[in-house]
């Protein structure tokens, strides 16, 4: 395991594999979310329930999953840079934290227009709805430490410990419909069983969640090939003073 | 198509979740890559006043 | 102990406590954390007319009656009931067997006066037709999962 992150934690090697990757994400993000998006909003049934309001689905449910996925990208990330001190493990967490935030804004917001006309309200303090805006808040946090100090080093450490603690939180998240009574229904997909979803609407959810993945994969590329430059400008001015200097 | 576009009633909600989540993913496609073009510039630059 | 595998093995503990502790508070929170309780547990509870609750489960079969803007009917967890009435706007998936939450105060009369209606909808989805074709085949399971 410690071969396979020295060769590709690498900066550089990160670097070129990054670049090599990136087009091939952004091909199938366009292609997957093109075909879904059809599939969401042309060609799947309304449901037997909430007629044509079910369609919110398709962009709620993706953008909660990829929230969940982008804390787990910044926690696992920040142990690395606890523990092992990789140089990358810090760039990473830094550019996966936005992406993330941002998707639990959406998980959120959907949420939000998606609970008015079916449930009769747009918000309710039940344990998952809360819990998902813990997680929002975890984010902001998380920035915020980040840019909280001067020097960065310190920054970088107190949010990764932020990060790690926070973690409970996603389990949390995950079982508060199986663990209280909650106004959220649920869930429909999970790898027990069948997924109590007619398979018309799985697919569009499917493609969408998919496509979301690649989404995210390929801004986070693009964003940690941002923060590596970012380090290299950093240094390169710092020599440059100094030579300066002399 | 104008039957369409009322979503059943829930245009109002629908539309919105969509235009949101459209807005907020190409923003940050957007940024991640500006943000890449702006720093490669940056560092061409830098690397050019390097004795 | 290599540096690395201390910081290794206090990541672990630290994570490991934080996951106990969080276990612990959220158990001993439990039944504060419930959004809502059903009919059998308000029951069990004594709850008096002072305290606003959240009651949830099925809008009983048949039990619905408008008259103008007040609406009486009955929750059910298919265990116990209990009878509610309510003047305002029911959400749009308000109807008889379907999962719903009603916020307000339990009367002397024994009647739960809601101040507030939320329908609740199931993990299920699908079109009109397949519904209506599992009603039809016997194979639809009317709110085994809402009712829990």
């Amino acid at each position: 395991m410690s071969s396979f992150f020295d060769r590709y934690a690498n900066p550089t090697r990160f670097m070129r594999l990054a670049t090599a990757v990136v087009p091939w994400t952004a091909a199938a993000t366009l292609l997957l979310l093109g075909s879904g998006l059809y599939f969401a909003l042309f060609d799947s049934p309304a449901d037997y329930q909430q007629g044509e309001s079910v369609r919110i689905m398709y962009v709620h449910v993706p953008s909660a999953w990829l929230a969940m996925a982008g804390y787990s990208t910044v926690a696992v990330a920040s142990a690395f840079a606890l523990i092992w001190k990789h140089p990358l493990a810090d760039l990473v967490a830094r550019a996966a934290s936005p992406v993330g935030a941002c998707f639990a804004l959406l998980c959120l917001v959907t949420g939000s227009l998606w609970g008015k006309p079916m449930w009769g309200t747009w918000w309710a303090w039940d344990a998952r709805l809360t819990s998902v805006l813990i997680l929002f808040f975890l984010y902001l946090g998380h920035m915020a430490l980040l840019n909280a100090f001067d020097d960065a080093a310190r920054g970088a450490r107190a949010a990764a410990i932020l990060a790690l603690a926070g973690f409970v939180n996603v389990p949390v998240i995950k079982f508060s419909v199986d663990w209280w009574n909650t106004l959220h229904q649920p869930a429909s997909v999970s790898k027990m069983g069948m997924p109590s979803i007619d398979p018309r609407m799985l697919l569009p959810l499917m493609l969408m969640a998919v496509g979301y993945t690649c989404f995210y994969v390929t801004v986070l590329l693009l964003r940690v090939k941002g923060e590596i430059l970012s380090a290299k400008i950093r240094a390169l001015r710092l020599s440059l003073m100094q030579v300066a200097n002399q | 198509m104008n039957n369409y576009f009322s979503m059943g009633g829930y245009a109002a909600f629908v539309w919105p979740a969509y235009a949101l989540s459209a807005l907020v993913m190409i923003g940050l496609a957007v940024t991640a890559w500006w943000n890449l073009r702006v720093r490669e510039r940056d560092l061409a630059k830098l690397r050019d006043q390097l004795p | 102990m290599t540096r690395k595998q201390r910081r290794l093995y206090f990541v672990l503990l630290g994570m490991l406590a934080l996951g106990g502790a969080t276990a612990l508070v959220l158990t001993a929170m439990g039944d504060t954390l419930v959004y809502f309780y059903t009919p059998s547990e308000m029951a069990g509870k004594q709850i008096g007319p002072d305290r606003r609750v959240r009651i949830g489960g099925l809008v009983e079969k048949g039990s619905v009656a408008k008259d103008h803007e007040t609406t009486n009917f009955t929750i059910t967890d298919l265990t116990a009931t209990l009878p509610v009435t309510y003047t305002g706007v029911l959400p749009d998936l308000f109807r008889e067997g379907q999962g719903v939450v009603a916020e307000g105060r339990i009367g002397r009369d024994g009647v739960f006066h809601a101040s507030e209606v939320l329908a609740k909808h199931d993990e299920k989805y699908m079109p009109k037709e397949v519904a209506e074709q599992l009603k039809k085949s016997g194979r639809w399971q009317e709110g085994a999962d809402t009712a829990k």
